[in-house]
């Protein structure tokens, strides 16, 4: 049943990349617990612009936990304390009245502070620019049934392109690695007959690409899978990393 | 049709009108394309194929969105599916019959060369998708799964579980970085456009500003390129994502091109009820659940009350208590017709007090029916005899949920019920528009050089779109039109050099945009931007949602007037210009759509018929059916702008020579 909720909030507030940055505390009162978690920000960001207070930044769009840009660290986790959803899809059913909620934006080198919650993930597009993607140019494409694949391998494939691109993988990573979004990528193609061609320069391009950025290693310790709101699978960066080593041998081999 | 309005349709036989065009429309060869430049506004299906197919192509290409990312155009939300002329499964489906359930769906309000270029086209589609990558549903067979979608009886809808959107943009996208990582396509993120430049006539460029640091900038471009969705946001609440706007189509209106159709939008009839005040958005499940779920309320008033107040339970209610109404009133089609058929048939027993939820708003669709059915499959499959109750619903739902889990799941985030123990609740909700900006058979809009993709134009839809076809006109206009219609244009254009952007033409451009920009921080007064764009959204849904009357309209008229007069002088609008501001854009959109709303009531009073999702009181069957009026208003409705808020109407007569009109039965 719905109630009404009071809460103390500690949020990072950021003016720009250059500044320090700092956490503000601030009060909302009568907040019901249907509302999602970004509503709950509405409502506190028209408190702050009602006391001529600078609103506080965050990215958001779709609230439907799809597009991938909200990307609040709560309490200490990426996309807050319930397994499996996006903050956007977060709702205030999961907090209890008095509580004190802290937010951050996502901690890692490469996605610097743009604004108070707002960081720049533009990394990850570099990282598909590198060898995301099949290179077939339009109207090139046979008939879509003139492969089959097997229903386990597409359902693969498909479970790894789920991928939203959000980073919660990099934030909840004490390395601040970007394998898991890495390896969705190179999994999907790599299960699938139409990505074999480029298996091989695809992953070492990804991967180098990956390290240029500053994403720290993988030492598996798994937070990445386990806070990842689309339930990614860690077996994903174990495929990466076979594909990484065959390749490597096959670039010794020429 | 007036002189402004030439749709360039060619000549000769609707099969053969796109096949003789694209063998003979003029080509820009290699050496000049590069130095060509080309600009897209919006990086969804339309504006991310498009892309990545010119840049292919060798075009020189700039790309701008609003999103820190590409990827995260609204597209990605789309869930469904997406329809393509097929006929793998073998039911009678062909590029005409996928033709015919467009424009009929559209209750006869769409062009039929641009609608059967869409269906021929729409088999290119799903090969493209599969080559690029995109993990549709399979069989076992290894070959690719079919699903039903609304307003038509063949099963010629491709999906990726409920996540087709995300999969088929991420194709594109995957497409748009590859051109960007060769530097064919450069990317411009975090930036909105806010005026287009017009020299001579021509559509020269933009201005778009850097959302991170609020420079305006001054972009040049042999053809700007707008795919920018649609508009459903002057709603407040709608599926759309937040950012969604108006803001770019409507700078190109005021600017000369044509807004077509501003009256045709769509409401979902599936999508989660509102659940307070505090909702900023509202969620759709996906058309594809009213395959396996049965939309029904309580037979009885004294029922629904009982639901209401939560006396009672849905699952207490019986069989024989139920009205599947959908079944009732439309036996051929069931829970399978039209959007717009649907969502009327939701209200009328909502009005009529049979709805359910706190609000009364709300009616079911139920899964039990279906579960069972699946469960009893299942045991079938697996060669158990004589399954238990509890065997069977445990293997339905299994199935239940390979097919529908994420938005089963999603359900239960945003209200906490289970919706595999209880029936969801669901009510209409605003979720496409049908209108948009004037475009011809090229996709250009009344400005040469200026072209309009997607949802952004008016073009295939007519007066309501079928379900899993907004993604099929996206892929189509950027991988397989655009590529071809954009040579009329270019060609004519190899001599043009590139105009500088100190071009006294920019240069006032962007004293406008600066002008306005700052006109909305200097204003400081007492309400937010929220506030004004709730009171619009709810003026505009109660008088130009589902239904609509002539005195209704005329009110929200005045009432949007009164609205935006008092936006301009008491909206509250924090911060400054040189950082990002998500208030101060905002504020920009709020204002446009505070002009859009205004035309939309305008159109919908004009249009003294009802079509689609155009619903006028005043002219319906006597069972309550959308009653077109062919002889008067058999026409495209292209609004002309004016300074200071003022319209001229221009029509484009619709001419079927291929289908005999007739009224839509779902009968």
């Amino acid at each position: 049943m719905e109630k009404n909720l009071n809460l103390n909030l500690k949020v990072w507030r950021q003016k720009n990349a250059d500044d320090k940055g700092k956490f503000e505390e601030y009060k909302v009162n009568d907040i019901s617990t249907d509302m999602s978690f970004l509503e709950m920000f509405d409502v506190l960001n028209s408190q702050l612009i009602t006391e001529d207070k600078d609103p506080i930044a965050f990215d958001h769009d779709c609230r439907e936990g799809i597009c991938g840009s909200c990307s609040m660290h709560i309490n200490g986790r990426p996309h807050g304390p319930k397994h499996a959803v996006t903050t956007c899809q977060l709702h205030m059913r999961s907090f209890n009245d008095g509580d004190t909620i802290v937010v951050e934006p996502w901690r890692a080198a490469p996605f610097p502070v743009i604004k108070d919650l707002v960081v720049n993930r533009s990394a990850f597009d570099r990282i598909i620019s590198a060898g995301g993607f099949i290179s077939i140019n339009t109207g090139n494409a046979q008939d879509a049934n003139a492969i089959p694949i097997p229903k386990d391998d597409a359902d693969e494939a498909f479970a790894a392109a789920a991928c939203i691109g959000c980073g919660a993988c990099v934030a909840a990573c004490k390395n601040a690695s970007a394998m898991l979004f890495v390896s969705a990528k190179v999994s999907q193609f790599a299960l699938l007959p139409q990505g074999q061609p480029e298996r091989h320069q695809r992953v070492s391009e990804m991967v180098a690409q990956m390290d240029l950025e500053g994403f720290g290693a993988c030492t598996n310790t798994g937070a990445c899978s386990a806070e990842c709101p689309k339930g990614i699978s860690l077996t994903h960066i174990a495929r990466m990393n076979r594909d990484y080593i065959a390749a490597s041998f096959a670039a010794n081999e020429k | 049709m007036t002189s402004k309005l030439n749709s360039k349709i060619p000549e000769g036989n609707l099969e053969q009108k796109w096949t003789k065009y694209r063998s003979t429309v003029p080509l820009v060869n290699p050496a000049n394309k590069r130095s060509l430049e080309i600009i897209i506004v919006g990086s969804g299906l339309a504006g991310a194929s498009a892309a990545a197919s010119l840049a292919e192509l060798g075009y020189k290409v700039k790309v701008f969105c609003f999103q820190d990312s590409a990827r995260r155009a609204h597209s990605i939300a789309a869930q469904g599916g997406i329809n393509a002329a097929k006929n793998y499964q073998n039911d009678g489906d062909s590029t005409y019959r996928l033709f015919y359930d467009t424009i009929k769906g559209g209750d006869y309000r769409s062009r039929e060369a641009n609608v059967y270029r869409l269906a021929e086209v729409s088999t290119n589609i799903i090969d493209q998708s599969v080559a690029s990558g995109v993990p549709f549903a399979r069989e076992y067979g290894g070959l690719l799964s079919n699903r039903s979608f609304g307003g038509t009886q063949v099963q010629r809808t491709f999906y990726a579980a409920g996540q087709t959107g995300q999969q088929l943009l991420l194709g594109a996208y995957s497409g748009l970085q590859r051109q960007v990582g060769t530097g064919n396509v450069k990317m411009y993120a975090r930036h909105e456009m806010l005026d287009v430049v017009t020299i001579d006539g021509k559509c020269r460029g933009i201005i778009a500003r850097d959302l991170t640091n609020g420079k305006l900038e001054r972009h040049f471009g042999h053809a700007v390129l707008l795919c920018t969705g649609g508009y459903g946001n002057v709603f407040f609440l709608s599926t759309n994502a937040m950012g969604s706007n108006v803001t770019a189509a409507w700078k190109a209106h005021k600017k000369g091109a044509m807004f077509a159709n501003p009256c045709f939008t769509q409401i979902h009839p599936t999508c989660i009820p509102v659940s307070g005040d505090h909702q900023s958005k509202l969620t759709l499940m996906s058309e594809s659940l009213r395959n396996d779920g049965r939309i029904w309320v309580p037979a009885k008033k004294e029922d629904a009350l009982a639901l209401r107040e939560g006396r009672i339970k849905p699952n207490d209610i019986r069989e024989e208590d139920r009205d599947y109404y959908l079944e009732r009133r439309y036996p051929a089609f069931g829970n399978l017709v039209p959007r717009d058929v649907a969502s009327r048939a939701a209200k009328e027993r909502c009005d009529a007090g049979y709805g359910v939820n706190k609000t009364g708003e709300a009616v079911y669709l139920d899964f039990a029916f279906n579960t069972i059915r699946y469960g009893k499959i299942e045991a079938n499959k697996k060669g158990i005899n004589n399954p238990t109750d509890e065997q069977i619903v445990a293997m339905g739902k299994a199935v239940v949920k390979e097919k529908y889990g994420n938005l089963f799941d999603m359900y239960e985030q945003i209200t906490g019920v289970n919706p595999y123990d209880q029936p969801m609740m669901i009510y209409p909700a605003v979720h496409y528009t049908m209108g948009g900006l004037w475009v011809d058979y090229n996709l250009m809009t009344n400005i040469p050089g200026l072209y309009a993709l997607g949802e952004a134009n008016f073009s295939d839809h007519g007066a309501n779109r079928l379900g899993a076809s907004a993604l099929m006109q996206g892929l189509a206009d950027g991988y397989f039109v655009i590529p071809y219609t954009i040579g009329a244009y270019l060609s004519n254009e190899i001599m043009t050099k590139a105009i500088s952007t100190d071009h006294e033409a920019f240069v006032e451009a962007e004293k406008n945009v600066q002008g306005t920009i700052d006109r909305l921080l200097s204003i400081k007064g007492t309400k937010t931007v929220d506030y004004y764009h709730k009171k619009l959204g709810l003026i505009i849904w109660n008088q130009c949602g589902m239904a609509r009357s002539e005195a209704g309209l005329k009110e929200a008229i005045a009432n949007v007037q009164a609205l935006r007069e008092e936006f301009w002088s008491n909206v509250k609008v924090p911060g400054d210009a040189n950082s990002l501001n998500p208030e101060l854009e905002k504020a920009g959109r709020v204002a446009d759509f505070l002009e859009l709303g205004e035309l939309m009531c305008k159109d919908a009073l004009d249009r003294e018929e009802s079509c689609g999702g155009h619903f006028r009181e005043e002219h319906q069957t006597e069972e309550g059916e959308a009653l077109r009026n062919d002889e008067d208003y058999k026409y495209v409705a292209a609004w002309e702008y004016f300074a200071g808020t003022n319209w001229e109407l221009h029509k484009e007569e619709l001419i079927y020579d291929n289908i005999k009109i007739a009224q839509r039965s779902y009968k």
